[in-house]
């Protein structure tokens, strides 16, 4: 039975207790941050940031709203990470999220770089190539595992307003199409479940009264061409030449290079006529 | 309570908390997992209450050789079922903190440097500078004779974050000391709404509680910021919003509250009794029409709408420029404020049940508010006129019999010098529709902090002592126990366990008389004076949090000697160096750092807002040598017994008979029994204030606190989750002032012969020989057999439309914040007649300062950030200090989002981050545009995030029925820094 957490933006109201709460299990720092003209931070993902919540200000029928989006790692079951990982460190768990086990990531980036969602966080040295990437592991990290141990995951625990909730999926489908047609007929006519279809099935369903553009979200997130190629053709193929170390490390560098610009440009793969604020 | 996790697992499946979060895991747990390993952490066991605001969630710790490893919230709590604010995860870095001092430090005259001492000689030093100071300065008579026995030379502040039974011995150890400057957080947060609400209703607190929010039809947030202030208690607002309570949210600034509105109206700051009265005016004006839609025998009868009033009364309707009668020029004489008497009517009170009396109540108060029609209440408050008539046709509909209101407010409906009749008008509004006792209804008026009720009512305020109003410290003229009329049991059992065997007679005159305004202003004003030489402030940061706070910051300088109990090097106690910018050479107040323990190391009860009480345990070792508050005071007291024995003048006889036998160290569970109160002849626990006798034969501490820690035990350590209401009372947890009753005034939820105006919603009801349900509001039965009404604080039981208690008029009238851009629409008379200044600097002028300034507090940082500015998730989320404008201000001004700027108002200049959104919008009040910008106040200059602090810009005026500064509405400019 496959399980997910279902997000319901409308009843968030941005206490931001989960995005504590994920680093208080998960034993993440704090991120030295600087106020940019927001509430918003830290501005993005970070190795220590697991899940964060975005502010956006909208003006819709000229009356201001604030939108709160939860930005995590999405657990897709048509996951790009598990695909181009060579080390096994990303799998889906058999609740059908994806799950990550940090002692066998090599830090080759691979996951960060084709992430439709642009959620792997990689703090890499760009010579030796050795890093770790670090995403939401849905709190089934080895040793601090909640699900097994009977718990929820803590960022649904500690939400005030059950605007997060973990469960069956089916089940939770079946609750946010319900919640979906409340809102529409309340007027917000664009209301939408993000994450029923999308990529197979997405682990992590937003429950939003407006269109995924107005809230960051890519309306048809792809598993990208080459990451498909990635994991057919040229990954086996460098197993059978016996050059992985050779070809990793290279790719290690354009990758790197790659993802630091990505860190330089943020939001490069979300279009919204929203204001961050 | 140490349980294991299996255990605790059961336990939590037990409750209904549990069910909820736990029943979808239990078929997970029999799931084989592919690579299950053990947790490295426990989850947790221990339970503790959350120490920030006033929800008072619950919260389990894990405790692994003495150190906490875990905190989340606590499944079975029916307030917060598990879940916690970004605040409340964040308790683990409390407790695994780098900045906690942990060893007590002193600092000399003119030092530069702390010096590290022990408890011993820190206890030693300040207990003799306590000494010498009192005797010094103490007044045993004053020159008309009177015995006072007080000294005004020491103060204490603080505070609203200890245990009840720290802040009830820190308050008998004051007292006896003879200091009468004690005031705490609640002055200036929200005494304006005690005032008001004890005005209307009879009592201060919120009458209701959190869950009971889920039962409204209808939740009007006036005021203030329940989301994010409060931000768990939003859960309850969320549930009624999901089954179709409308939610409405009138401030200033578009906040995350309002995000989550329904309806949402924007009004200038300072102008919410104009908002108000134009709703009360449409409501008098709807039930004209269409009385069958309100509760008409509710307002007849359990309000004094009927009571007929002194034909000379006049007001503001009557064209005396916006002000009532009595005006001398300066005060008001309030004699013609007064029922009008007819001794052939029962009370001796004229009345007229048909409401038509031109002197009715009722009447009065329709001509009072006739003149706040919907355009002037556009005009003054520049709201959009069409949201405005939606709220009034929204929030009036709860006036039927069957549906029910809420009106949550908190500090900004409380600080600003019209702050009482702000929460006056909520008060009338909530009586006209019957909203008051009933379920999903009340005046919410929610205190900022975790124990902030629970403190303040053990007497940490000048004008109580434990046990508040009717328990209030004598006045000078107050010579003997008698003046106490119905209350003296409460005085004398008060009596009987500070002074044991002493004769209550006797040792009334031991307690310090109060001879003038000892309330947080005149406090300062009185340091500032040279009149008050030494400070003790426990968890208080008035350098942070003050009005005019670079004044508190030169006012501490002429201190001979300050004491600071805190967990950290907070900005009070670091005054005097460089990062103040002090010049500690230039600096002679020695300073004591006392290092205290956290909530999360220590045990007691804490009273949330909804004066529910619960018992936190304690869960890791208090850090290095420091030490509980109730450790801390007895220790002082021991010490100060110490050198008082054998002295006979100075009314040492206060100190040296004072009981004080808690053990070394201190058994909290003996003073929370002490409070509760004993039968002096058999020694057993009370059960209920009913117990008390005033011939001195039962000791009790706290009367409201009677039947918390009974022979059955400690009934605040209750867990039962079950809830036989059916309306969320859960009576057998925790255990709520007074005898457990969870909604006040619940006999208004009846009607004459005891049946609920509300059959799917009782709270309680007549089932012919007793009442079922809550513990009734007084045990009569109902009003048709006993004639005895609801509001049994109120002297004829009816909730008081009209208030002649207060100095400042009977009826709510609009005046302008003492510092506003624009004259008043409503009468000539600008600002509050009877307005109190403390404030030697000048006033801002809209020519130079034309812009309107409020000051807020927010989800990640609680107060003045002495605590949330330490802890590096929190700083992440909000890392600086900022200030939101309007976008059209931003371009006026040309500054952009994350600008450096600089504000300035006539008092002082801070610099903050831009926060440039579309939330703020400048009002355009007949033509003119107003702008406004908001500032939190949760800034200073220690810590891990620095910052200035908003307080800097804001002045040292008061609401003159509490002093209750303005915040909420002054002068400033800005520019780009």
């Amino acid at each position: 039975m496959a399980k997910a957490i279902l997000y319901d933006s409308t009843l968030c109201t941005a206490c931001r207790a989960c995005q504590v709460a994920c680093k208080q299990w998960n034993n993440n720092d704090g991120v030295e941050t600087v106020n940019l003209g927001s509430y918003e931070n830290p501005p993005e993902l970070t190795p220590e940031t697991w899940l964060k919540i975005e502010f956006r200000e909208v003006e819709r029928e000229g009356k201001v709203g604030w939108l709160f989006n939860r930005r995590a790692c999405m657990h897709c079951t048509e996951a790009v990470c598990v695909r181009v990982c060579p080390t096994g460190a990303l799998t889906h768990h058999e609740l059908g999220f994806v799950t990550y086990d940090k002692d066998l990531c090599s830090g080759c980036g691979y996951c960060v770089d084709f992430c439709p969602f642009n959620v792997p966080r990689s703090d890499r040295n760009l010579i030796t190539g050795l890093a770790k990437m670090d995403k939401c592991t849905f709190c089934t990290t080895p040793g601090f595992d909640r699900l097994s141990a009977g718990y929820e995951p803590a960022c649904v625990k500690s939400c005030p307003t059950d605007a997060l909730k973990y469960g069956d999926r089916d089940e939770l489908v079946v609750e946010a199409r319900q919640r979906v047609q409340v809102l529409k007929t309340e007027g917000h006519t664009n209301a939408y479940l993000y994450g029923e279809e999308e990529l197979g099935g997405l682990h992590v369903m937003y429950v939003l009264d407006d269109s995924p553009e107005v809230y960051g979200l890519p309306v048809h997130p792809e598993v990208p061409a080459a990451a498909i190629a990635w994991q057919d053709v040229i990954q086996p193929l460098g197993w059978a030449v016996g050059g992985l170390a050779l070809i990793g490390l290279g790719l290690n560098y354009l990758v790197a290079r790659k993802a630091k610009m990505t860190r330089e440009l943020p939001d490069k793969k979300e279009k919204s006529n929203a204001t961050r604020s | 309570v140490e349980l294991n996790r299996r255990d605790f697992l059961k336990l939590s499946v037990a409750g209904t908390g549990g069910l909820l979060l736990y029943g979808i895991m239990e078929g997970d747990k029999a799931l084989a997992f592919s690579r299950q390993m053990p947790l490295k952490k426990k989850v947790g066991e221990r339970t503790t209450v959350c120490p920030y605001c006033g929800v008072g969630c619950s919260a389990i710790m894990a405790v692994e050789d003495s150190k906490i490893t875990n905190i989340e919230g606590d499944p079975d709590s029916p307030i917060n079922e598990g879940s916690l604010c970004s605040k409340g995860a964040s308790l683990y870095q409390v407790a695994n903190n780098q900045y906690r001092e942990t060893n007590p430090k002193l600092r000399g005259a003119g030092a530069t440097e702390w010096t590290e001492t022990n408890w011993d000689d820190a206890i030693a030093a300040l207990a003799a500078r306590i000494k010498e100071t009192r005797d010094a300065t103490f007044v045993e008579v004053d020159k008309d004779g009177n015995i006072v026995n007080r000294t005004e030379a020491i103060a204490s502040i603080g505070s609203v974050f200890p245990n009840s039974e720290e802040a009830y011995l820190m308050s008998k150890m004051l007292r006896a000391l003879g200091i009468v400057f004690i005031e705490n957080e609640a002055r200036i947060c929200v005494s304006a709404a005690i005032a008001a609400d004890g005005e209307t209703v009879g009592r201060g607190p919120m009458s209701n509680h959190w869950i009971d929010l889920v039962n409204s039809d209808c939740i009007m947030v006036i005021g203030g910021n329940i989301a994010e202030s409060f931000p768990v208690a939003f859960k309850w607002v969320t549930r009624a919003r999901n089954k179709g309570t409308k939610i409405i949210h009138v401030d200033p600034r578009f906040t995350r509250t309002s995000a989550k509105a329904d309806l949402y109206a924007s009004v200038r700051p300072g102008t919410d009794i104009a908002f108000v009265g134009g709703i009360i005016r449409y409501v008098l004006d709807d039930m004209e029409s269409n009385p069958g839609n309100y509760n008409m025998t509710y307002v007849r009868e359990y309000t004094d709408a009927p009571f007929l009033i002194n034909p000379d009364f006049a007001g503001p309707a009557d064209t005396l420029n916006g002000l009532f009668s009595g005006w001398d020029g300066s005060k008001y004489d309030n004699k013609t404020w007064a029922y009008q008497s007819d001794p052939d009517q029962p009370e001796n009170i004229k009345k007229d049940p048909t409401l038509t009396d031109s002197h009715c109540v009722f009447q009065l108060l329709r001509k009072h508010f006739a003149r706040y029609t919907d355009d002037k209440v556009v005009e003054i408050t520049g709201t959009d006129k069409s949201t405005f008539q939606e709220i009034c046709r929204t929030y009036a509909a709860t006036g039927q019999r069957g549906k029910a209101g809420a009106v949550v407010f908190s500090s900004s409906a409380c600080q600003r010098t019209m702050g009482t009749q702000t929460v006056r008008t909520f008060g009338i509004l909530q009586l006209l529709l019957a909203n008051m006792g009933v379920a999903g209804g009340g005046l919410d008026g929610i205190t900022g902090a975790v124990n902030g009720l629970g403190c303040t009512l053990q007497g940490l305020v000048n004008h109580w002592l434990p046990g508040a109003d009717s328990v209030r410290p004598p006045s000078t003229t107050e010579q003997r126990v008698s003046e106490y009329g119905a209350d003296k049991a409460r005085l004398t059992s008060l009596l009987k366990a500070w002074y044991g065997d002493i004769d209550y007679n006797t040792s009334f005159n031991y307690l310090p008389k109060r001879g003038g305004d000892y309330s947080w202003q005149p406090l300062f004003k009185a340091i500032e004076d040279g009149v008050t030489k030494g400070l003790i402030c426990w968890g208080i940061n008035p350098v942070v949090s003050g009005p005019n706070s670079g004044s508190i910051l030169q006012a501490l300088q002429k201190l001979d000697w300050i004491a600071v109990i805190d967990l950290w090097e907070t900005e009070t106690t670091a005054f005097w160096k460089p990062a103040a910018g002090a010049n500690p050479t230039e600096i002679n107040t020695e300073v004591f750092l006392l290092p205290a323990a956290h909530s999360l190391e220590k045990e007691g009860s804490v009273c949330n807002s909804s004066r529910w009480n619960q018992w936190r345990y304690q869960g890791a070792t208090p850090p290095g040598d420091a030490k509980s508050d109730l450790w801390i005071i007895n220790k002082l007291v021991l010490k100060l017994k110490e050198l008082y024995a054998g002295q006979t003048g100075k009314n040492a006889a206060a100190i040296t008979h004072l009981t004080w036998e808690y053990g070394e160290p201190p058994d909290v569970h003996l003073v929370a029994k002490e409070m509760n109160g004993y039968d002096l002849k058999t020694g057993t626990l009370l059960t209920s204030p009913g117990n008390l006798k005033d011939d001195g034969t039962t000791s009790c501490g706290n009367w409201l606190w009677c039947g918390m820690y009974t022979g059955d035990g400690n009934m605040a350590a209750r867990r039962d989750t079950t809830d036989p209401s059916s309306i969320g009372l859960f009576p057998g947890w925790g255990w709520a002032w007074p005898l457990n009753r969870r909604i006040m005034y619940n006999r208004a939820s009846v009607d004459l012969d005891g049946t609920p105006w509300d059959i799917a919603r009782p709270v309680i009801a007549w089932d012919g020989s007793q009442w079922v349900g809550d513990v009734p509001d007084g045990g009569w039965p109902p009003v048709s057999e006993s004639e005895k009404y609801p509001f049994i604080m109120k002297s004829q039981g009816r909730g008081c439309l009209f208030g002649p208690g207060r100095p400042d008029g009977p009826f709510p009238e609009h005046y302008e914040p003492w510092e506003s851009p624009l004259a008043n629409y409503m009468s000539p008379q600008q600002n509050n007649p009877v307005i109190k200044s403390w404030e030697t600097l000048a006033r801002g002028n809209p020519t130079e300062h034309p812009i309107v300034a409020t000051t807020n507090r927010m989800v990640e940082h609680l107060h003045t950030g002495a605590i949330t500015r330490r802890l590096s998730w929190l700083v992440e989320m909000m890392p600086e200090m900022f200030v939101e404008l309007s976008r059209e201000l931003a371009e006026e001004k040309g500054i952009k989002g994350g600008d450096t700027v600089i504000i300035e108002s006539a008092r002082g200049s801070i610099r903050a981050k831009a926060v440039v959104t579309a939330r703020l919008k400048p009002y355009r009040v007949n033509g003119t545009t107003v702008h406004y910008i908001n500032l939190p106040w949760n800034w200073g200059y220690m810590g891990l995030s620095k910052g200035d602090s908003g307080n800097r810009l804001t002045a040292r005026m008061g609401d003159p029925n509490t002093g209750i500064p303005e915040f909420r509405g002054f002068l400033c400019n800005m520019h780009k820094g």
